[in-house]
């Protein structure tokens, strides 16, 4: 028994080397391609380091030095990893996705670089080159990280805040037809109210700005998961409700077994409308009320026409913003797995 | 056939003089009959199959005994208790599967044991019934990575952990093929003899009502009534190309008038000799039918008018061994 899977198993292997040898070596038109992914990057950087260098003769010395190792650990890196990739077939595959979108970021910098330091083209003050602002992210780092900790403690509490009750809500309007009649009608005439509008009221109503600040915030994502959690749910299809009915299901089951994940789909629409409200909340809301977080650092560095400081906070809110909008996505392939292959995943 | 009550597990079924009606589609004031004084009675483990053309009422008589629509009149009772709203005794297997999507077919199979909250002592029962529907390999799977039988099987099975009194089923295995189809059909009667669970199974095969059931109930539309009720008098079990089986067939299909283009096809040389000859054609067709025929024939209800309860009870009486139907009369 042993023997016949060896020798099933032989060719096998034998023809897999073949053919893993003729895409490397045999197409001379692949291994180019491969060799123009693996390149991408280092030229880019090296493109950049050099404009850099050249441009960069009268810059304070801090902010050249910074920049210079900045995109040197860019070029070391693309380097180690086209090394890597040869034994490591998932990095190969993440790279082969990944340089084209890393290069053109290099080049853009690289752009940002010309036209500010070099040519000059942008007036000052408000344009700082690339080197200053990754200095500036440098020098206020302590300040940064608190600011972007405070935003986050305040960004969850509201949002969490506001998406449980919207669950609630929710699930009630969509399910009960009492709930519908009283609070369809409160949804439509609050809901559409932007909730930044609310601030001046809030500031006025709660004794710590931190408090209206969620209270906010939470207002902002109750609305668009409320209206999408609700009509997720009265759509159900009765047939799953019939089917839930003939099988013994209680009321329980039916909302919460059958309604509420056939609403899922729904629901995270609702999530992600949310989701994007209360960053536009909270950035409105720190600048206006309360005296920490990104939304203010901008505000505050803007008063001191420090905009290197402007820059580095954005780019540190663009990181942040956009790492809990992918841990949102992934939260949603992780509970709508059944979809896969139902809808364009 | 009813030898071995000691084991049932069905319950019977009465339907007295049920009508439901639908609001008209075209206009919002009329009303369409879908079930015009319907009465069916099925005796404890009983297997009765529904023929009919489309429209004429199937589906909603089924949903009607599951308790989902609520008859405009009549009574339904089950057992000795009248039907009142849907419950895990009425199973019903529906025309589409309707799996819900977000479970994998091992959960929509246990989906009844959650519903009834029984799923810790009955667990051990999932892998039997996904063993019976030939799923094992599939238990992980979504039911959109299904087929349209083997959702359908699904279906049957989640229907079957229940362990109902009385098993609704509406054209079940229509989306089989055929090979899969007659293994079902096997499976299903297992079931059914080793439990003896009352069954109501809608079909638009011939071969497969007269297969399985020990009653035919033909259902007519505008409005959907009971036409009439043949009594498969067959032993079991049945073979599918006995000369009984293929008279009964042909027996039915003229009661359902498609019988005549059939035959005439058949019979080479007098295809378009005369119109005439369509009235008749079994004669030529069949020449022993004499000597076979009364044995179904005479245990037959025909064309009964709108309140069948009186041709009912004459049937009963003929085959003498169904006491909830005789009941119906007094
Ligand atoms: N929910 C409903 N609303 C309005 N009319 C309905 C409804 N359900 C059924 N009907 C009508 O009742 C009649 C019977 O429908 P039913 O679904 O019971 O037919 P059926 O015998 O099951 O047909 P098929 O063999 O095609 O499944 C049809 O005329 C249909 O239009
Ligand atoms: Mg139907």
């Amino acid at each position: 028994m042993n023997t016949s899977v060896q020798q099933t198993h032989e060719p096998v292997q034998m023809s897999e080397e073949k053919v893993a040898r003729a895409g490397s070596i045999g197409s001379p038109a692949a291994s180019r391609a491969r060799a123009r992914t693996l390149l991408a990057i280092p030229v880019a950087a090296s493109v950049a380091l050099a404009v850099h260098l050249g441009v960069s003769k009268n810059q304070p010395l801090p902010e050249t030095h910074s920049y210079s190792v900045f995109l040197g650990i860019i070029l070391g890196s693309a380097g180690v990893a086209a090394v890597a990739q040869s034994f490591w077939s998932h990095l190969r595959r993440w790279m082969r996705h990944m340089c084209p979108i890393i290069a053109a970021a290099v080049w853009l910098l690289c752009f940002w670089e010309v036209i500010t330091s070099g040519l000059r083209l942008l007036p000052l003050p408000y344009f700082p080159s690339p080197a200053a602002v990754v200095q500036s992210l440098i020098d206020d780092r302590r300040m940064l990280f608190d600011s972007t900790c405070n935003s986050l403690i305040l960004l969850l509490s509201g949002y969490l805040l506001g998406l449980a009750v919207a669950l609630v809500t929710g699930v009630s309007i969509g399910w009960f037809n009492q709930a519908r009649y009283w609070g369809m009608p409160l949804l439509k005439v609050v809901g559409p109210i932007p909730a930044t509008a609310w601030i001046p009221l809030a500031m006025v109503l709660s004794p710590a700005p931190r408090f209206s600040a969620v209270g906010i915030i939470a207002l902002a994502v109750w609305f668009p998961v409320t209206m999408l959690t609700a009509s997720g749910i009265s759509n159900t299809r009765a047939s799953y409700l019939d089917v839930a009915r003939t099988l013994g299901g209680g009321r329980t089951y039916l909302i919460f077994r059958v309604a509420i994940p056939g609403a899922m789909p729904s629901i995270f629409i609702g999530l992600f409308m949310g989701l994007g409200a209360a960053f536009l909340t909270l950035v409105v809301a720190e600048t206006v009320g309360v005296k920490s977080g990104l939304g203010w650092y901008v505000a505050w560095a803007q008063g001191w026409a420090e905009y290197g400081k402007v820059y580095a906070a954005l780019v540190i809110m663009a990181a942040f913003f956009s790492t809990i909008m992918t841990l949102l996505f992934k939260v949603r392939d992780r509970v709508l797995v059944w979809q896969k292959g139902v809808i364009k995943w | 056939m009813s030898a071995s009550v000691a084991t049932t597990e069905g319950s019977s079924l009465r339907i007295l003089g049920v009508s439901k009606d639908f609001p008209a589609p075209d206009n919002p004031l009329a009303r369409v009959l879908a079930l015009n004084a319907v009465s069916l009675s099925l005796a404890a483990g009983e297997l009765v199959s529904i023929v009919g053309p489309s429209g004429c009422g199937k589906s909603t008589l089924l949903r009607v005994i599951a308790g989902l629509d609520s008859p405009n009149s009549g009574e339904l009772w089950i057992g000795d208790e009248p039907i009142s709203g849907p419950n895990a005794e009425r199973g019903l297997v529906f025309q589409d599967p309707n799996l819900f999507p977000w479970l994998t077919v091992r959960r929509n199979i246990q989906a009844g044991l959650v519903a009834r909250g029984v799923l810790q002592e009955k667990r051990h029962e999932v892998d039997e019934f996904m063993r019976l529907v030939g799923l094992a390999a599939f238990a992980n799977a979504f039911p959109h990575h299904l087929s349209g039988g083997m959702a359908q099987r699904v279906a049957l099975a989640r229907a079957l952990i229940n362990h109902p009194k009385v098993l609704l089923l509406d054209e079940p295995l229509g989306a089989l093929d055929a090979f899969t189809r007659m293994r079902m059909q096997d499976e299903v009667l297992r079931l059914w003899q080793a439990r003896r669970t009352t069954m109501l199974l809608v079909t638009h095969d011939i071969d497969e009502a007269i297969y399985m059931s020990d009653r035919i109930v033909i259902m007519t539309p505008s409005p959907g009534r009971i036409d009439q009720t043949i009594v498969v008098a067959l032993d079991r079990p049945r073979q599918r190309s006995s000369p009984e089986f293929l008279r009964l067939r042909a027996d039915i299909l003229e009661q359902l008038h498609f019988a005549g283009n059939a035959i005439r096809d058949r019979s080479p040389g007098v295809g378009d000799s005369s119109s005439g000859e369509n009235q008749k054609p079994p004669q030529d067709a069949k020449p022993e039918e004499p000597d076979l025929a009364p044995q179904y024939t005479e245990s037959r209800t025909v064309r009964s008018p709108a309140p069948p309860s009186e041709p009912l009870d004459a049937q009963v009486a003929i085959i003498g061994r169904d006491p909830a139907g005789s009941s119906l009369g007094g």
